[in-house]
């Protein structure tokens, strides 16, 4: 951090989970934030910065929601240890600001007390005051304002001059920056005696300043319906189908679109550059590997508008509590149902999502068993090996066959899913359930802004990542399947000759008791950037001419001509399980900060795979003897 | 089930994890229950936290789809969600 930073004083924003402070955060710092992680931790670190009506300059951190300070999950642990000044790389606050939901002063009161404990500067901002008063909910904000003996402001994140009064409370504040940190506050866990103290202490303050909690009748009659036991579910259902056909469908044309204009820069450079080792590495490299990964932006844009959304508007919590019994039949924890969600459209963001579960193994478990869900990579892969091998008919004549194996392999993933967290989590690490205590939140109407907002902090990260790590994996791929190239008047295809060529050689007679031919082996090296370049991979080891969509439709027949039904419904099979994406590995290691992970998580999904395609191509041979 | 009803108080107290939707009382107490993956000072933090302090208000507003579990509980005016497993260590006792 520089020292011109350290001259501003730096204000950071707690609150309990939604309390509505990232709105609030938003309304303070506009689009000037910064969204980083945490050094050593994947949590999130969202810092901006604000002026106020007198001209000083604050530093403003958007801490992670949390009942106290007694982190539980590493998003409560870094708010506890950068108000305590514990967090190595990050400087001790000047002063805190506590945002509390102004309907639900109940919970946030012993925080507050908490934290006022610390003997920090502190302000507590009463936000969502408009909802609380149209709730006809009371409160004298003066008293609580003696009571508590910090400033108390009333704010209104959403609308324009909503928080002016927490601007003046800043000014009146005055803190200077202290520039240094000032050594770890002293701060230790309370008992659970200390705790109910502080309840009836929160509780004689609501009383004195005669708190009347707003009318929850909305929320209360959306409840009776969305947590029904018949209903509940069928709308939930509902909710997943039409987030699906969303992520399928509206995002066709913005793929194809950036399809489009990746091959078109790629011809671009193919007719201006001379042929070379630099024209390939930028077009086959550096332009098909990132644009294969670019393509899904798209997609998961939708699927985070939804995420954001359902969030925003409380519904997440109700799905988790839906879903927590079936879930929690695998060993896995009702929030692990959003990350695993996340992941039929691709496993990255669903890893990312599973930062909201509190226990270490409920998270490595949810991280581990998110690749088996499909993802949008393989279906290139499976609509070819479908439409080349099943043929087209009917089941009890309304069903396609072709339709039903896709749904067979998107069941056999969730199945697998399932089986493997239940062996994770109670053969491997015999652990029981862990605590299922989550606030359903009332219902609030998402707010466009900061619907947008995320959103595109959402897309800038992952284009981040496309553009680094995802890159540089790109290139390493594109190295060996170039290197060394094919010696004078060769009749194969160039990648037979590279390093990926003889692995894939190599290889395959370890793959030949599933039914893999070479072919399929050296497809499988270059398919590690991620899954669906193997159908280009294939391609190009049948030396095909085609590029872009056509390959799929050039390869059919030649598929079809030359490999066995056993093989392709092998390499189905395969495909369920198969470890190939870089990518997720990457950031596997990224999250649980060790190679350890992406280690287990790559030999676990190979040992699947490769056992599930020795079995299906076995029987398939056998059945059609 | 590791309920036992002579661990309570009183002969009053039920464990809140049995009790049916609709159900409205009072919590009377925390009690420790075997099968937790945490030490049972920290899950007693933790109910306390969210609430499920004696003599706070309940009702069990809606129950999950299967084996009517988890349940969604009115705590004074919050509402939390909470597994019956985890819900017999709360104490309660009916308003008279």
């Amino acid at each position: 951090m520089s020292t011109a930073s350290l001259s501003v004083p730096g204000f950071a924003l707690v609150g309990c989970p939604n309390c509505g402070k990232t709105a609030l955060f938003n309304a303070l710092t506009g689009h000037h934030q910064k969204v980083a992680n945490y050094p050593g931790v994947t949590v999130e670190r969202k810092e901006g910065a604000l002026t106020t009506p007198q001209g000083r300059t604050v530093r403003l951190l958007d801490l992670p929601g949390t009942y106290s300070l007694r982190g539980r999950s590493p998003d409560e642990a870094v708010t506890r240890d950068v108000v305590l000044g514990r967090l190595d790389g990050e400087v001790l606050p000047d002063a805190l600001i506590c945002v509390a939901d102004a309907t639900n002063l109940r919970l946030v009161l012993r925080l507050v007390l908490e934290l006022k404990s610390l003997n920090r500067p502190l302000i507590l901002a009463l936000n969502m005051i408009d909802i609380a008063k149209r709730q006809g909910c009371e409160i004298d904000i003066e008293r609580l304002s003696v009571e508590l003996g910090i400033p108390v402001v009333p704010t209104v994140a959403v609308r324009k001059g909503g928080v002016s009064s927490l601007f003046e409370a800043i000014d009146s504040l005055a803190v200077r920056a202290t520039a240094v940190t000032a050594g770890p506050i002293s701060w230790r866990e309370p008992t659970s005696q200390e705790i109910r103290d502080a309840h009836a202490e929160a509780e004689r303050i609501l009383k004195v300043c005669a708190f009347r909690p707003g009318d929850q009748r909305l929320t209360a009659r959306l409840d009776r319906v969305l947590l029904h036991p018949v209903w509940g579910l069928v709308i939930l259902l509902g909710v997943l189908f039409f987030m699906f056909q969303a992520v399928f469908a509206w995002a066709t044309p913005a793929m194809d679109g950036i399809k489009a204009a990746f091959d078109l820069l790629a011809t671009q450079i193919q007719t201006l550059m001379p042929d070379g080792m630099l024209r390939s590495l930028l077009t086959d490299g550096l332009i098909a590997g990132v644009g294969s990964v670019v393509v899904f932006l798209p997609q998961i844009l939708i699927l985070f508008l939804f995420i954001i959304l359902l969030e925003d508007f409380g519904y997440m919590a109700r799905a988790a509590f839906l879903m927590d019994r079936l879930m929690g039949g695998a060993g896995l924890h009702g929030r692990a149902f959003i990350p695993l969600l996340s992941s039929f459209a691709c496993a990255i963001p669903g890893i990312m999502a599973t930062r909201v579960i509190e226990n270490r193994r409920d998270r490595l478990a949810t991280i581990l068993v998110a690749p088996l869900m499909t993802c949008s990579a393989r279906i290139p892969v499976y609509t070819l090996i479908i439409s080349a091998f099943v043929p087209q008919t009917e089941v009890a004549g309304v069903l396609s066959l072709q339709g039903l194996v896709m749904f067979g392999l998107y069941a056999t993933g969730i199945m697998s899913a399932l089986i493997v967290a239940w062996v994770m989590k109670r053969l491997v690490w015999r652990q029981v359930a862990e605590p299922f205590l989550m606030e359903l939140p009332a219902y609030k109407w998402p707010r466009l802004k900061n619907v947008a907002l995320g959103l595109w902090q959402r897309a800038a990260m992952f284009l981040q990542r496309a553009g680094t790590i995802i890159l540089a994996i790109m290139i390493l791929i594109w190295f060996l399947s170039s290197f060394p190239g094919a010696p004078a008047g060769a009749l194969d295809p160039a990648i037979n000759y590279s390093i990926a060529g003889m692995v894939g050689h190599w290889i395959q007679p370890i793959l030949a008791p599933i039914g893999f031919n070479w072919q399929i082996a050296v497809a499988l090296i270059p398919g590690m950037a991620a899954r669906e370049v193997a159908v280009g991979a294939l391609g190009t080891v049948y030396a095909l001419s085609a590029t872009g969509e056509e390959v799929g439709s050039a390869l059919q027949p030649i598929l079809a001509a030359q490999w066995s039904l056993p093989t392709a419904l092998a390499l189905l099979a395969w495909y369920i399980f198969a470890p190939q994406c870089a990518s997720t590995l990457a950031v596997v290691k990224r999250e649980t900060n060790s190679w350890r992970w992406p280690a287990v998580l790559f030999v676990y999904m190979t040992v699947l795979a490769y056992g599930a395609a020795f079995l299906t191509y076995n029987i398939a041979t056998w059945a059609l003897k | 089930m590791s309920t036992r009803l002579n661990d309570s108080p009183t002969t009053k107290d039920f464990r809140l994890g049995q009790c049916p939707k609709g159900w409205r009382g009072i919590v009377s107490g925390l009690v420790s229950i075997e099968g937790l993956s945490i030490p049972w000072s920290e899950m007693e933090r933790r109910l306390l936290e969210m609430g499920f302090v004696e003599g706070a208000a309940l009702e069990i507003l809606h129950d999950g789809p299967i084996q009517h579990d988890p349940i969604a509980v009115r705590v004074d005016d919050i509402t939390i969600a909470v597994r019956r497993a985890d819900a017999n260590a709360i104490l309660v006792r009916p308003v008279e």
